[in-house]
């Protein structure tokens, strides 16, 4: 698939854009607000960027009230990597949505 | 399933979190819960029981329960058919709830991927920040 690898690279390959990834990678989910705070570029120029993330497949959006939520989507770098390198990173991102699921719950 | 005379490697993911095992056991066995933190899926905690996993990307995976002691163990498969065979999986997602004295200490293993998959294997423990950091090598190499 060299099309999609060619895309990923092009997109990863602008270290602001790639620092919003891997923040998100690392982090979880943000919002724009979120994000512009530590990203040392202005909130339109990160909105700009996460559009680019949105188009290549590696991130998307989640709508909730006023806020939109943004959220790595690990299953995008699957041209450009192995099954359980995937597989590590998804177990790790869903411990964290376990961990925010048991917060939910009650008793 | 303890396969020691073929190849097959695992991925495993470990945690512990603050509450009972009882409680975790809820959020790793009942659907609705399931669909909060894994994916969409029609899963009932029976032996012997198939039912999919859908995940947000469009994928689907086949899975069957295989084993089931309540708060302690759970296990099922874990495959996934693709036309290319690289990504072609069959795999074991077996989940352990040990009690700590301030809640559960979780463990994921998957194991299954196959020799060819070795390499891959090697990757899975390099994790996300070093694939990253080799990211932007890969790419000036790519110029």
């Amino acid at each position: 698939m060299p099309n999609a690898q060619d895309m990923l690279f092009k997109t990863l390959a602008d270290p602001t854009r790639r620092a919003i990834f891997e923040r998100l990678c690392r982090e979880g989910e943000k919002t724009v607000g979120e994000l512009t705070a530590r990203a040392g570029v202005s909130q339109p120029a990160v909105s700009k960027h996460l559009g680019v993330l949105k188009q290549a497949g590696l991130v998307r959006d989640r709508h909730e009230g006023r806020q939109t939520h943004y959220s790595a989507q690990l299953g995008a770098l699957a041209p450009l990597i192995d099954w359980t390198s995937q597989m590590a990173g998804f177990w790790q991102s869903r411990f964290d949505h376990l961990e925010d699921l048991l917060k939910r719950m009650d008793q | 399933m303890n396969q020691t005379s073929t190849e097959t490697r695992s991925v495993t993911v470990e945690r512990e979190f603050p509450y009972p095992p009882e409680k975790l056991w809820r959020a790793l066995t009942q659907p609705h819960l399931i669909e909060e933190w894994l994916m969409k899926n029609d899963f009932h905690p029976k032996v012997g029981h198939s039912f999919n996993l859908r995940g947000d990307w469009g994928g689907v995976l086949d899975c069957e329960v295989l084993a089931v002691e309540p708060n302690r163990t759970l296990s099922y498969t874990w495959n996934f058919k693709h036309d290319d065979d690289a990504y072609n999986l069959e795999s074991v997602v077996t989940f352990t709830l040990t009690p700590t004295g301030t809640g559960t200490h979780l463990r994921m293993e998957q194991s299954g991927f196959r020799p060819n998959q070795k390499q891959a294997y090697g990757g899975a423990h390099a994790g996300w920040q070093k694939f990253l950091a080799n990211l932007e090598q890969v790419m000036a190499r790519a110029d």
